[in-house]
């Protein structure tokens, strides 16, 4: 029994179809969404959504970072960002990359909570690019 | 009488500004089109965003210390409005609808004793406001209209909303922008933001979950609280997207209508001066008959 997986940036549905399972990159580490799964609800960080059909991945979207919705049948990914995988421009992030890396040096580095933001959005623009040169 | 010459260019002159107004209409109709389509695009989000958020306040009900978003800071003293405008004008009363509203709002809520502070959106209110209430201006945010509207205006707002009241600078938020209503009708509407209307949300996630899902517990990871602090300030900006894509649209409806008036406008003045002309002409070449005929008589 397939689940109904749709994967939603503020901009547009991406994805809105039926697949076996979903494995997202939650904040505390990679979940697989699959049918029959108690309802949960889940921050992702910045990673690969990777859609599953007959074990086999079928399809791969980058978020950066959001939340999850799921239920017995299907699975929502809200994304602040989302692209498919073979769509990424490593330029472009490797341009954030650099601007994030100096807004962290120039930060007050006592300020913790200022600090976490950052680095969480560093994670997730190194994984962006790890994605983005595997699929290349 | 205005003379033959003066009264060709001027039909001449308002035979270009015809033009270009019809020119403007068109174009506008087609960012419209756009416009509404990225509207549509956008309310997936918005609805799943409510849905959960709904589920969450339902779980974290009755917890103490909820989120300044949701809750505001439990002081009703420091307003701040933040009127949504487009950047350029020539659209009719889309953006003075605003700034009345905004500027009403204003003086009710000096009446009242509170303190008010603005943020513009869009320079046509930026503008307004610099003359009218410069000293209330705490920032702004211009220069995206026009275009397609990214998501980031809006996180960026939002970020500096929600900065403003963890610093304990504002209590109350509220956005003043057109609701679109279809391209010939814009509504000008206020919306508060924080503290956050959460009755509606949560009746209608309760009465959309409760019969629907099956009635297990939801599971949280990490814990509701947590959710729930990275949730808001993401609804907040939500709101402010859709509020912002709804200006774009507006403003290209209205635009649209007010351009097609202009238009009409034009092809009536250029009638009545083309009569104006063509009846001097004839005027004058009767004078002109009865000159000669008047000369002739007289040898």
């Amino acid at each position: 029994m397939p689940i109904q997986i749709e994967i939603i940036s503020p901009e547009k549905v991406l994805v809105s179809r039926e697949v076996d399972m979903v494995v997202m990159p939650g904040a505390e580490g990679d979940i697989a969404a699959m049918p029959e799964r108690a309802p949960m609800m889940l921050l992702l960080r910045g990673g690969i959504v990777s859609l599953y059909d007959n074990d086999a991945v079928t399809d791969r979207y980058f978020v950066g970072g959001g939340f999850a919705d799921m239920t017995a049948t299907r699975c929502t990914i809200l994304a602040d960002k989302a692209e498919p995988v073979s769509e990424i421009s490593i330029d472009n992030a490797t341009a954030a990359l650099e601007a994030l890396t100096e807004a962290w040096d120039k930060a007050d580095k006592t300020d913790i909570s200022r600090l976490d933001v950052l680095q969480d959005k560093i994670l997730s623009v190194r994984a962006e690019i790890e994605a983005g040169s595997s699929a290349s | 009488m205005a003379s033959l010459k003066e009264l060709r260019a001027r039909i001449g002159s308002i035979k270009s500004t015809r033009k270009i107004t019809s020119a403007m209409k068109m174009v506008a109709a087609a960012k419209l089109r756009r416009a509404q389509a990225s509207a549509e695009a956008a309310r997936p989000y918005a609805a799943a965003m409510r849905r959960m958020l709904g589920e969450l306040a339902a779980a974290t009900k009755g917890e103490e210390g909820a989120p300044r978003l949701l809750a505001g800071t439990g002081q009703d003293k420091v307003h701040l409005l933040v009127p949504i405008t487009s950047d350029r004008g020539l659209c009719g009363g889309f953006n003075s609808n605003v700034n009345r509203l905004t500027l009403q709002t204003i003086k009710k809520l000096q009446a009242e004793g509170k303190t008010v502070k603005l943020l513009p959106v869009g320079r046509r209110a930026l503008s307004f406001f610099n003359r009218e209430h410069a000293n209330l201006i705490v920032d702004q945010v211009i220069g995206f209209s026009g275009k397609e509207v990214p998501f980031s205006v809006a996180s960026d707002l939002g970020n500096k909303v929600n900065a403003l009241l963890e610093a304990g600078d504002i209590d109350v938020c509220t956005l003043v922008f057109n609701k679109f209503q279809n391209a010939m009708t814009q509504v000008p509407a206020c919306q508060q933001l924080v503290p956050m209307v959460v009755d509606d949300v949560v009746a209608t996630a309760s009465a959309a979950s409760a019969p629907a899902e099956d009635a297990a517990q939801y599971e949280f990871e990490p814990d509701e609280a947590t959710l729930l602090a990275m949730l808001l300030p993401r609804n907040l900006q939500v709101q402010i997207y859709a509020s912002l894509l709804e200006t774009a649209a507006g403003e290209n409806g209205a635009r649209m209508t007010a351009m097609d008036n202009a238009t009409r406008n034009a092809g009536r003045t250029i009638d009545s001066l083309s009569k104006v002309y063509n009846r001097t002409r004839q005027t004058n070449i009767t004078n002109e008959l009865i000159e000669i005929i008047s000369g002739a008589q007289a040898v």
